[in-house]
């Protein structure tokens, strides 16, 4: 439990860290919260030469309305800071995952940010960000400033489409127009409070909320269950039109894990964790169903 | 005399634990917490895999690294394997094919953790990072991890002296008469039942300092154990081969052991030579939790073959197992002992079966070695004996309760000897139920429950898409180990007695200081002895300070486990005190010029009976002994008194734990909706405390039933190697406990005390185990192995079908069709 030896150095401004980036020869990583990192150095799984330390970039915390309506979460913002935030709460699929994240002190240290670039393939908030398309930031010395489409960031286990002199500064959730609801519900691996199948869904009629309207707009987002996070489009297409009925969500999800490889390990093998996608993806819906009519 | 009202004593009383401030405001000292000057630190290099010989290793680049003190091989250590102090059936015939660890392993590793070589350096970042630049050569070779398997043909084998990796094959009952019940019987039901191997999980993990003195040649070892007494003797002159007043060994703060802490481990005796090498440079290692999880102790991990025979109308004649303990890679201290004498000899529990026969296979497999974990055995024969109650009960129809109440052991039988010959040592002697009423903590478990509701209960929640079940754990335990002529007898016990110490001083000043042999871990022994001590003497509880843990300046004792400290040691003290106020009442006899038979008690008061104004106080009769120039002739100086305690009998808690739960037909998941516990711990010293101790023991044995397990592939890798993939139970997953009790005062010890500390763990494991079994029942499913994990019960829900089929599915390759 005794990390391997590193340098180590504290950024004060986005332009220090991004220069950092740029020092050549050693593999360096940058750490904000510290909370996935610093327990794989620890057991010697990660061992990076060079830790450049990015905690205490005030710029890159907080949410921030942007002039066209978009929430921007800057990548620093803890989870416990998100609880506190209304507008985050206000979306009901933050509020259904934020408070079930790891433990108060792991909430209090890990940070938005840090979460989706360590891109664990079952972590909460990349399905919810998917679900939301949101679009994360990302800045570089040489290339300036670009933003990601949310699903195009996540390549694999652990791996994004950031390059290595790239620090991701922020997250843009874009303001729905029209009336939505969303949830985010989640199986819980009971050792590691990982998801073992986690599904955000939001829907939406952009007409404004009726019963006897279709839903037009249908996002189904699914963690823990492949080898990165992913959206069901299979579902999402069964379900864009119809008014969401039961009969029409059990159909649907059924095809949730078509296409995707399913992982297996000692707490759930294939057969269980897709029908538990399934599961959790039915209860989303029906959840988000509810809310959108509330 | 004036007739005042005695003044409520301290015993009985919800004390706030007087160890606590200390301990939750951070100013504990745990074995981490000590530093010393010159401090240097050893870390071990662990075999990666489960099975290998060692073709060579090579320390030289680890030598040369910055800080390496020293690097260390089998090949360096002198001192003999690591004692097994409790072999099946002791010498009573039973071949033990012994293999104990050695310090470090020298030609070959048995587990994926055995330890291979030490570095030590001056700081514990060089320590970890030399370790890695050992180079072993290794020869992989084929593992087994299963106990059952690896007694079979063809299975790897571990040891050339054990064949078919056979520690011991030992039985205890009627063979024959057990048989010929079986064959006649009505009902004969049989299942496979797998108790999981689980890890102790304390908070601290394990650790020593080892300090060699070269001006004394005396050792000095700091470690965070139950025993360091034990441990003395043990390490002295069973591994190190020197005398044991040459060694020292002090516990400090322990946080938490579950029994992981009693034995002998091989960094004791490597951080002593470390420190010898380095001409006494004290040297400390501390345990990861990762390593914690592949080289302490494991618990449980038994496959057994039940089978139980009766009557039509509930009457059990007949119980016989055979059951595979794996025991691991080689033998843990008293590894042997527990799945045996621990174990086989409880079998029957609370009820009065008249055969019982039980064999066990001791078993070597790849897997870390398996020894005393909160329980040991008894949770194991509890889960076997709980179990097979109601897989009966539903095989005839009968009501899980009323079957229970037809088979206890009824109140008029005790002294109670069970038919598995609980102790029969060589010479005879014996152990014996000695007391019990199990009704009254049923009925009153049951109404709390709701019990005549369930059917209604179950109806209400399939509307709601869940399957409840209720579970009945009719528990008793055998506490407060043991009776040294029958622990201690050439047969059945482990060759050392287990009584207890206490030496106690009442100083000049009145203040009082009781000094055990016992060892507190978190049970909070600096409470409850003082309760005790204080109400004998009559002081007040803040003038009592209970010193323990060292074995300079303690009485011998044999530490805490097994529920044992209240009842032996705190019988201890009471004797102590016993002879401080004879010699107290003599010293006021002198001081009051009267007779000593005229001089009364009360309290702290010394009085002449029929003139309670000529009195003198436990104080001021200290005060006067300790100065002494009026003693009379004859009398020595000082209140000072020692006493040891060898307790008649071992005590036997029972109890009633009913777990309900609920089950999601979608996704499997348990939630334990209610727990409800009436134990019978007999008098309590502290009622807080003892909340504790049973709400501690619960969480525990919920955990073995619905989460926690530790799994090996089969190559014998250590799969649940850490806390994401070990699942400790969480508080926001369990229910309000519902606590009650009944007080049936145990007659074996002044107090009426019998022990609580592991009560909770065995009665909870098979409360829960049943109630998800219950709630399986609508599925035809009437057996599923733990952790009954949503996974697991998903399965079997979705193997069983709609819920109607009634297919007699128990899980997998594990059924066994009841026979009628």
């Amino acid at each position: 439990m005794i990390p391997a030896t590193f340098a180590y150095e504290r950024a004060s401004t986005v332009d220090e860290a991004l220069s950092l980036l740029m020092e050549d020869g050693a593999d360096a990583k940058l750490i904000a919260g510290g909370q996935s990192l610093l327990p794989l150095m620890k057991l010697r799984l990660a061992r990076p030469d060079r830790l450049i330390d990015i905690g205490r970039i005030e710029s890159l915390r907080g949410v921030r309305q942007t002039s066209d309506g978009r929430l921007a979460i800057g990548a620093l913002t803890t989870y416990a800071q998100l609880l506190d935030e209304p507008t985050i709460m206000g979306l009901a699929l933050m509020a259904d995952a934020l408070p079930r994240i790891a433990d108060v002190q792991v909430r209090n240290r890990g940070t938005i940010g840090g979460a989706i670039a360590h891109a664990d393939p079952a972590a909460d908030m990349p399905a919810v960000l998917l679900a939301l398309e949101a679009e994360v930031v990302a800045r570089s010395a040489h290339h300036g400033e670009r933003t990601i489409p949310i699903g195009e960031f996540f390549d694999g286990a652990f791996s994004t489409a950031l390059a290595p002199d790239e620090l991701l500064t922020e997250i843009r959730v874009p303001a729905p127009s029209g009336s939505y609801g969303s949830a985010y519900r989640m199986l819980e691996q009971p050792a590691s409070g990982f998801a073992i199948a986690g599904v955000a869904a939001v829907i939406g009629q952009t007409g404004g909320s009726s019963r006897d309207a279709e839903i037009d707009d249908v996002r189904v987002a699914v963690t823990g269950v492949g080898e990165k996070p992913f959206r069901a489009t299979s579902v999402e297409d069964a379900l864009r039109g119809t008014k969401l009925g039961s009969a029409a969500i059990g159909a649907a999800v059924a095809s949730i894990c078509d296409g995707v490889s399913v992982q297996s390990d000692i707490h759930a093998d294939r057969t269980y964790r897709s029908a538990m996608a399934v599961v959790m993806a039915k209860r989303a819906l029906e959840s988000a169903r509810e809310r959108l009519f509330e | 005399m004036t007739t005042e009202a005695i003044p409520e004593g301290f015993v009985g009383q919800p004390v706030k634990r007087t160890e606590d401030r200390r301990l939750i405001t951070g100013k504990g000292r745990y074995l981490d917490d000590i530093q010393m000057p010159g401090l240097a630190y050893m870390a071990i290099l662990r075999s990666p895999y489960a099975h290998a010989n060692i073709k060579s290793i090579d320390i030289e680049v680890a030598k040369s690294m910055p800080g390496v003190l020293d690097v260390l091989v089998g090949a360096d250590v002198p001192y003999n394997p690591l004692p097994m102090a409790w072999p099946a059936g002791g010498s009573a015939g039973i071949q033990n094919n012994v293999s104990t660890p050695r310090a470090l392993a020298t030609d070959a590793v048995k587990w994926n953790g055995e330890g291979v070589a030490a570095v030590i350096a001056d700081s514990p970042e060089q320590a970890a990072d030399a370790v890695e630049a050992i180079l072993v050569d290794w020869e992989p070779l084929p593992a087994v991890v299963d106990a059952e398997k690896a007694t079979q043909p063809g299975a790897p084998q571990l040891h050339s002296t054990a064949p078919n990796n056979v520690v011991f094959e030992w039985s205890v009952g009627d063979k024959g008469g057990t048989a010929a019940a079986i064959d006649a019987a009505e009902v004969v039901v049989k299942q496979r039942l797998v108790n999981q191997r689980l890890i102790p999980n304390p908070m601290e993990t394990r650790g020593d300092i080892g300090m060699y003195n070269p001006g004394t040649d005396e050792y000095t070892i700091w470690m965070s154990s139950q025993t360091p007494h034990i441990q003395r003797l043990l390490l002295a002159a069973f591994v190190m081969g020197i005398p044991e007043h040459k060694i020292r060994c002090i516990s400090p703060d322990i946080g938490g052991a579950f029994g992981s802490k009693i034995f002998t481990y091989a960094d004791m005796p490597l951080a002593l030579l470390a420190s010898k090498r380095l001409n006494g440079r004290p040297v400390k290692w501390v345990e990861g939790r990762r390593e914690n999880y592949q080289s302490t102790i494991h618990g449980r991990d038994h496959i057994t073959y039940l089978e139980i025979a009766g009557k039509r109308d509930g009457t059990i004649d007949a119980v016989r197992v055979k059951t595979y303990a794996n025991l691991g890679g080689r033998l843990s201290t008293i590894g042997p002992g527990i799945p045996t004498t621990l174990y086989a000899r409880v079998l029957s529990g609370c009820y009065k079966i008249p055969n019982v026969y039980a064999e066990v296979v001791g078993v070597y497999t790849n897997t870390t070695f398996v020894d005393a974990y909160r329980g040991a055995g008894r949770p194991e024969a509890t889960y076997v004996i709980e179990r097979a109650m109601d897989l009966f009960a539903a095989e005839i129809g009968m009501d899980r309760a009323e079957i229970r109440r037809r088979n206890f052991i009824p109140p008029d039988a005790f002294p109670y000897e069970n038919p598995s010959g609980l102790g029969t040592a060589s010479g005879g002697a014996k152990i014996y139920i000695d007391s019990g009423n199990y009704e009254p903590a049923l009925d009153k478990a049951l109404a709390t429950a709701g019990y005549a509701n369930l059917a209604k209960s179950k109806e209400e929640a399939r509307k709601r898409g869940k399957y409840l079940g209720m579970g009945l754990s009719t528990y008793i335990e055998v506490c407060g180990v043991a009776p040294s002529k029958w622990i201690g007898a050439v047969g059945e016990g482990w060759g050392a007695a287990m009584w207890e110490s206490a030496n106690i001083r009442v100083h000049l000043t009145g203040k009082v200081v009781a000094t055990v042999g016992t060892q507190p871990q978190g049970q909070g022994h600096e409470t409850t002895y003082a309760q005790v001590v204080a109400d004998e003497l009559g002081v007040p509880m803040e003038d009592v300070i209970v010193q323990h843990s060292d074995t300079q300046g303690t009485p011998f004792g044999y530490g805490s486990y097994g529920s044992r400290t209240s009842s032996v040691g705190m019988t201890a003290a009471i004797k102590a005190a016993g002879k401080i106020k004879d010699k107290a009442r003599r010293y006021a006899a002198h001081m009051l010029e009267a007779s000593v038979e005229d001089i009364e008690v009360n309290g702290a008061d010394y009085f002449v009976k029929g003139s309670p104004e000529k009195k003198k106080t436990i104080q001021e009769i200290a005060f006067a002994l300790d100065l002494a120039f009026d003693a009379p002739e004859g009398m020595e100086p000082y209140l000072d008194e020692t006493a040891y305690h060898d307790t008649p009998n071992c005590t036997w808690p029972f109890g009633t734990h009913i777990a309900i739960v609920e089950i999601d037909e979608a996704t499997g998941e348990v939630d334990l909706l209610r727990y409800i516990a009436v134990d019978d711990v007999g008098r309590k010293i502290n009622p807080l405390i003892v909340d504790g101790q049973l709400h501690g023991g619960i969480a525990q044995g919920v955990g073995q039933a619905l989460w926690e397990a530790a799994i090996y592939s089969d190559d014998g890798t250590l799969q649940s190697g850490s806390m994401l993939d070990y699942a400790l139970p969480r508080a926001e997953w369990l229910p309000a406990f519902e606590l009650d009790e009944t007080v049936t005062p145990s007659p074996v010890n002044p107090l009426g005390v019998k022990g609580v500390g592991e009560a909770g763990a065995i009665a909870s494991t098979a409360a829960v185990a049943n109630a998800v079994n219950d709630a399986l029942a609508p599925f035809g499913i009437r057996h599923l192995d733990m952790p009954l994990s949503a996974a697991r019960i998903w399965a079997a829900m979705q193997a069983a079908g709609s819920g109607t089929s009634g297919s007699n599915g128990s899980n997998g390759s594990n059924g066994k069709e009841a026979q009628a």
